[in-house]
């Protein structure tokens, strides 16, 4: 477990210093270019100051920046108890040190993200319609996974990182716009100066555009495969692997759009909320390994549940021998064996139930209130309801609020 | 000067057993967190199952038997002594509990009422966790009795009377079912 970390780490630092060079070379070009004398200092210093003091926020409040954001509400155990005994129960299984906290973002599409600077203060956020969609093995996946990535530590990485790529993402787009508008006044005044000029402003368009290309490939190559390694540990966890991968096919199958996911929070996500309509996404350029790959991974674990099993599902599935557990993880001897899931009977879908679910989290979570009346109907309370009484609209009893 | 190197080899002598008195003593308190988790979660499972009878009884009239063992099953969980004791009752509480889900698939208002799904998630989430934390602990009681077993700290486990920790192993039904394999998926 502790190599996965490490090895994690030092990927993570080759990751910083590749994005960190971008971003100098990226802050001295343009600087040079507004000043050939000395503006390529000044640019690079500008560049790093921002992002220091990026870094700064996301260490103190960046999980908090990132809820806000995907416009997640922190929620109390009787929101929904089940996603609360779920997360407990991983919480024992992966000895994490705190209980995680618990968000809902009101959406109705399925999906969930973890964050948080360390397993001391994580924070796991899943959506209403994950919540109404999922039965109790594939919650359960799906908060595997989450917590996966709170073990391997990948939820600081993904939140520097980000934030990172955000810098060199903004830098390139201030320097083209300001290139583009004022381009007509520039060139008159600065028709004079020669080569040299012509030269710095070549490098730096070109820089502009391709540094946020380049980060971007370098921050998804290295979160596909925390998506892997994010699974395995999910499978570990639960020794249910079908779980999470019936989870991963309905929130695949789902057609609903997640409108807070937005390209700097989609790589924290289980599944991309961005899709690309009728559009195949690149291997390159995607932030997730292929879902389909994915599911035919986990339900090939036949013979347990360990990071051994996995990786040997991965060989078969993608038919090549690259690994995606570290070295330690292929020490994993433990032997895991599955255990059996839900009856068919128990994971019955009822398209109305769903429906009543999905509203009442969502009305729960912006803090409607709920009234059982004896005669079985369940009043829902507004929280700007006006008066302190409420006929129950059945049998006309009255109910404080 | 030779009494210095005996001095000297003497002190590290007494710095290497107290470094393994001291790592036995951890180990075994460790052992004692890891089962103090467990017990919690036993607590817990006893305390539902007479809110649980209560809610069915009024549904299951013909079902007398099943809840009476349900009841016995759960008052000698709570006598249990030993981690093998406990290890024993536990099991037999789970299967009797099994039997009364079984049972209660013939009733469909008890099946639907909301009080008792959540019962039901509450004992399943119990359950769950009895089964985690049982991991850990066995995974803790090994390392501990490994080192026991092992030279030289089983010299000092001697001395100062260490004595090897039970295992909690409980039968689980599940484990022994073949796991459904699906090679080909939808996308």
């Amino acid at each position: 477990m502790w190599e996965l970390i490490r090895l994690n780490r030092r990927k993570s630092i080759l990751l910083f210093i590749g994005m960190g060079v971008t971003l100098v070379l990226l802050g001295y070009f343009i600087g040079l270019y507004i000043d050939p004398q000395k503006g390529g200092i000044i640019g690079v210093v500008i560049a790093l100051l921002i992002t220091l003091i990026l870094n700064l926020v996301s260490y103190f409040s960046g999980s908090k920046i990132l809820l806000t954001m995907s416009n997640a509400k922190e929620v109390t155990p009787d929101v929904h108890p089940r996603l609360f005994h779920v997360v407990e129960e991983m919480k024992l299984a992966a000895h994490l040190p705190a209980m995680p906290k618990i968000y809902i973002i009101n959406s109705e599409a399925p999906n969930a993200f973890a964050t948080g600077k360390d397993p001391e203060n994580a924070v796991i956020a899943v959506t209403a319609g994950l919540l109404a969609q999922m039965n109790r093995d594939e919650l359960q996946g799906v908060v595997a996974h989450e917590t996966g990535h709170i073990i391997n530590r990948d939820i600081r990485f993904l939140t520097y990182a980000g934030i990172m790529l955000g810098v060199i993402v903004l830098l390139s787009q201030m320097f083209t716009r300001t290139m583009f508008y004022s381009s007509v006044g520039r060139s008159r005044s600065d028709s004079g100066k020669g080569q040299g000029q012509a030269i710095i402003l070549i490098v730096a368009i070109l820089l502009a555009i391709l540094a946020p290309i380049f980060a971007q490939l370098l921050y998804f190559a290295i979160s596909r495969k925390r998506e892997y390694l994010a699974d395995a540990t999910a499978a570990r966890l639960t020794r249910y692997p079908e779980g999470l991968a019936s989870a991963l096919e309905k929130i695949a199958s789902s057609t609903q759009d997640l409108e807070v996911a937005n390209k700097v929070t989609a790589p924290m996500y289980i599944v991309n909320p961005l899709k690309v309509r009728g559009k195949r996404v690149s291997d390159l350029t995607s932030t997730h390994p292929p879902i389909s790959e994915r599911i035919r991974i986990l339900r090939n674990m036949s013979g347990g549940a360990n990071y051994r099993n996995y990786q040997e599902a991965f060989s078969s599935v993608r038919g090549v021998k690259s690994p995606i557990i570290p070295g330690s993880g292929m020490a994993d001897q433990e032997v895991i064996g599955l255990r059996a899931g839900l009856t068919d009977e128990e994971i019955k879908f009822d398209k109305r139930q769903y429906n009543r679910e999905l509203g009442d989290i969502m009305k729960t979570v912006d803090d409607y209130r709920f009234i059982q009346c004896p005669c079985g109907l369940k009043l829902k309370i507004p929280p700007a309801f006006p008066t302190h009484e409420v006929q129950c609209p059945k049998c006309g009893s009255i109910h404080t609020i | 000067m030779s009494a210095l190197i005996v001095l000297a080899i003497i002190v590290v002598i007494a710095l290497y057993v107290v470094g393994l008195y001291n790592g036995l003593i951890r180990l075994r308190n460790q052992v004692k967190n890891a089962w103090a988790q467990i017990e919690v979660q036993l607590k817990r499972r006893h305390d539902l199952i007479p809110n649980l009878i209560e809610t069915v009884k009024g549904y299951m009239k013909h079902e007398r038997e099943t809840l009476e063992s349900v009841t016995n099953a759960r008052t000698a969980a709570m006598g249990a002594r030993t981690v093998g004791e406990k290890a024993k009752a536990e099991s037999q509480l789970t299967g009797a509990l099994g039997q009364l889900r079984i049972a209660v698939e013939a009733y469909p208002d008890l099946k639907a009422s909301q009080n008792f799904l959540a019962l039901q998630e509450e004992l399943t989430s119990t359950e769950n966790k009895i089964s985690f934390s049982r991991q850990s602990y066995n995974d803790q009681v090994l390392m501990y009795n490994n080192k026991i077993q092992m030279f030289p700290s089983n010299i000092i486990a001697g001395m100062f009377n260490f004595k090897q920790e039970e295992f909690f192993e409980v039968e689980v039904p599940a484990e022994r079912e073949v796991p459904k394999v699906d090679f080909d998926t939808k996308q």
